[in-house]
């Protein structure tokens, strides 16, 4: 953005309300691709099977400047109903994320790997005398943190969900 | 999957194709612009069937989206256009672009292979939702004969409403043929998308404060006063007369405020007026109404008048601080924002700072004295200033449409060509599409049949839909192509001789037609003027032929368009005339701007 170069880099969390019908998260991700925005995580699934709605999270980062631009170019997509940026509320939104991670090894790191799973409160979910699945839910830095770790125990493989937000308090969207 | 099928609001079943006919004539569509072929044949055979549709049958689909667009534009009604599958829809890709970027409505029916074989690359399949997903407002695949009616409705909504824009309805071949419910355009709501018009009164309320305290304001305004109807740019007219401040327009915004007002600056930008520039570059308020502060407008943006508050009135959020960062914004339709601002500054009994404002025109008559758009008058050459020139004094007081193409020739156009009036002016300027003009004044002068309609080209620029011409006789449209003829993609020669050494890289139009004998191939009347001598005669027969006539204006190869602010500079960057060099400080960030 040519007005803020030197402008500081922020990361936010923008909940979007859609129709769900084809071709809406084609617009959505086109839109970013388009435009040259970052998407740094996003989710989606049906929410109001009754209306057909989805909610879509999206984490992407940009000067203030873009992240305003990104949140009106999203309002004018036709099948949007609303937009929320989660990270301009007073308090922190509640973000969560799962992973799926395994864990291949034997003897003293097998050991370890079942203990930290623990202090993660990670669970596990399947299991044979050479592997762990381990199924964790957390904040994206958790995950982080959990994975560094299992990275040096022998992790093989590992699938994440991308995050889902939600706002504090009684306010609804 | 479209579940939602309306319940049946009357018994009667139509074909989806006669629905499609019948939900048109109920959104008040006169004219189509389309192109048949086999995925849209049930279509066209129900067109065949009646009398209320009339059918344009154009040359190339790109051409039916232009000429849609040139009649939207010189109306104010949607435009409606109808290809056939695969090539059809792609052909029909560059106009639809064209009418995103100058927020044109139009509503764009494409055949589709039958549903059982979409996915299957058939025969002249295409992913046309895909494919059009970036270049429409919003697009739409009906695999369900019972939705058809109410997406038709919706599409029309959507596409005139708010930010206007082009939609494309995707039908495929067994849809048309399956029967269905029929619901009118009343019973419809769209779910989602409701723009807002009216704007928070709060705002104008401290719009108006602003606008009466500056002591060097400007009006620029755009394309979204012409959108908002003939009313906004009345409106318009009468709050800059209220305050006394000078108006610059946009190359879209042309017309919206008369040219011939002693208020008027001519058009600002790249090729704008010195005076337009350089009053935007020292405002200290600059009320932006309707226009989006494009690159093309504001030049570097570091420098873009500094100091000035600026208030922006859009109908669109996402225009809003997308290049340059306003103090006050505005969000709502051009003629409802003005409405309230003419209220509030007489309720509030409103008066300019006189002292300040002399002052200001005192500045700007300065400017004006420059007379940056003169030019070396000469016997020995038709020099194209001339040539536009004549023509603006030979339609003086005839009623009259303008198309262009895009090159230096629109340029001189906008420079020299005089509108009193929205709606007058139909050009490219968002995507700057050669090949826009011809096909756009086809369907303004189908819209207008008794005014005239002239297409101000380049001889490179028409080529690209040349074949329209044929369209043109067949509708007996008289329009005309007035070629301002300079062997040369001229803008492209003029970059490179400014910015690339004078290296002409395959900017020569060699092997050019015999533009009279084209146009007499076509059925047509050729004209051409070679002397100074001539051109007077040759716009005048123009005029009085009622056939479409195509002029073959010989104008100076060499000739450039001045003022001009190169890529990357500022507005007081600005070169008058060939004598002054840019050279030296074309900056590298410049250079690689388009
Ligand atoms: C479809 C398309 N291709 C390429 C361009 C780039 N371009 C802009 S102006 C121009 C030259 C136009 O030449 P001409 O029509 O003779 O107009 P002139 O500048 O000579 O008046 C070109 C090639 C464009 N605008 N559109
Ligand atoms: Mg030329």
């Amino acid at each position: 953005m040519p007005n803020d170069l030197n402008a500081k880099i922020e990361k936010h969390t923008i909940a979007v309300v859609v129709d769900n019908e084809p071709g809406v998260l084609a617009r959505v991700i086109g839109l970013f691709s388009g435009r040259g925005y970052n998407i740094e995580s996003l989710t989606v699934s049906e929410v109001d099977p009754v209306q057909r709605l989805s909610r879509i999270t999206i984490v992407t980062s940009g000067t203030r400047m873009v992240i305003e631009q990104i949140k009106a170019q999203l309002d004018r997509l036709v099948p949007i109903h609303k937009v929320r940026d989660l990270s301009d509320d007073e308090k922190p939104c509640i973000e969560r994320e799962l992973a799926l991670v395994k864990v291949v090894g034997t003897g003293e790191k097998r050991i370890e790997a079942l203990r930290l799973a623990d202090i993660f409160k990670a669970r596990v979910v399947d299991a044979t005398l050479t592997s762990f699945v381990f199924e964790i839910t957390g904040t994206g830095d958790e995950l982080n943190e959990f994975a560094g770790l299992m990275s040096q125990l022998g992790m093989i493989e590992t699938s994440r969900t991308g995050i889902v937000a939600i706002g504090r308090g009684p306010g609804g969207f | 999957m479209e579940t939602e099928g309306r319940v049946v609001m009357s018994d009667q079943k139509l074909t989806g194709a006669d629905i499609v006919l019948k939900a048109l004539r109920d959104q008040g569509v006169e004219l189509i612009f389309g192109y048949p072929g086999g995925a849209v044949l049930p279509i066209y055979d129900a067109l065949f069937k009646q009398n209320d549709l009339r059918h344009i049958l154009v040359r190339h689909e790109q051409a039916a989206v232009h000429a849609a667009e040139g009649y939207a534009r010189s109306t104010g009604k949607v435009g409606c256009v109808l290809v056939t599958s695969g090539p059809g829809a792609t052909n029909a890709v560059t106009g639809l672009t064209d009418a995103l970027m100058d927020s044109i409505p139009i509503v764009c029916l494409t055949g589709q292979v039958p549903t059982h074989l979409i996915g299957n690359d058939a025969f002249q399949e295409a992913d046309t939702t895909g494919i059009t997903r970036p270049c429409t407002k919003h697009n739409y695949l009906v695999k369900d004969v019972r939705n058809l009616a109410r997406v038709i409705h919706e599409g029309f909504y959507v596409a005139r409403s708010g930010r206007p824009g082009p939609v494309v309805i995707d039908i495929p071949k067994d849809v048309q043929f399956a029967e269905g419910p029929y619901v009118g355009p009343h019973e419809i709501r769209h779910k989602s998308y409701r723009p807002q018009v009216k704007p928070e009164l709060a705002k104008v309320e401290e719009a108006i404060e602003l606008i009466a305290n500056a002591k060097r304001p400007i009006f620029y305004t755009g394309g979204g006063v012409v959108n908002s109807g003939p009313l906004a740019s009345k409106l318009l007219t009468q709050f800059v007369h209220m305050t006394g401040y000078p108006c610059t327009n946009t190359l879209m915004g042309l017309g919206a405020f008369p040219a011939s007002d002693p208020l008027f600056l001519g058009m600002l930008g790249m090729h704008g007026t010195y005076e337009a520039n350089l009053a935007m570059h020292g405002c200290d308020v600059m009320i932006c109404i309707g226009a989006r502060f494009d690159d093309r407008v504001t030049g570097k943006i570091s420098e873009f008048a500094p100091g000035s508050k600026k208030i922006h009135v859009d109908i669109d959020p996402s225009s809003i601080n997308k290049n340059v960062a306003v103090d006050l914004a505005i969000i709502g339709d051009a003629g409802h924002v003005l409405e309230d601002m003419i209220r509030i500054w007489k309720a509030r009994q409103k008066r300019p700072d006189q002292a300040a404002l002399k002052a200001w025109w005192a500045q700007i008559e300065l400017w004006r004295k420059r007379d940056c758009l003169r030019y070396q008058k000469t016997d020995r050459i038709i020099k194209p200033q001339y040539a536009i020139e004549r023509l603006r004094d030979a339609i003086r007081g005839i009623d009259h449409y303008i198309t262009t193409e895009v090159g230096q020739h629109q340029m001189w156009a906008a420079q020299f060509l005089p509108f009193e009036q929205p709606n007058r002016w139909l050009t490219s300027g968002g995507l700057g599409t050669m090949g826009y003009g011809l096909p756009a004044a086809i369907g303004c002068q189908l819209a207008h049949p008794e005014s005239l309609v002239v297409d101000v080209a380049g001889e490179a620029s028409i080529m690209m839909n040349i074949q329209e011409m044929s369209t043109a006789v067949q509708y007996r449209t008289p329009v005309k192509v007035f070629i301002l003829n300079n062997q040369y993609m001229g803008m492209v020669r003029q970059w490179q001789e400014l910015l690339h050494g004078s290296r002409y890289s395959e900017s020569y139009s060699e092997a050019l037609p015999d533009f009279v004998k084209l146009a007499e191939a076509f059925g047509a009347v050729g004209l051409r003027a070679s002397k100074v001598s001539e051109v007077d005669d040759v716009i005048a027969e123009m005029i009085r032929v009622k056939q479409p006539v195509i002029v073959d204006m010989c104008v100076d190869p060499k000739e450039n368009c001045f003022p001009m602010i190169p890529g990357g500079r500022a507005h007081n960057d600005i070169l008058l005339g060939p004598s002054d060099t840019t050279e030296d400080a074309t900056p590298e960030e410049g250079m690689v701007l388009v």
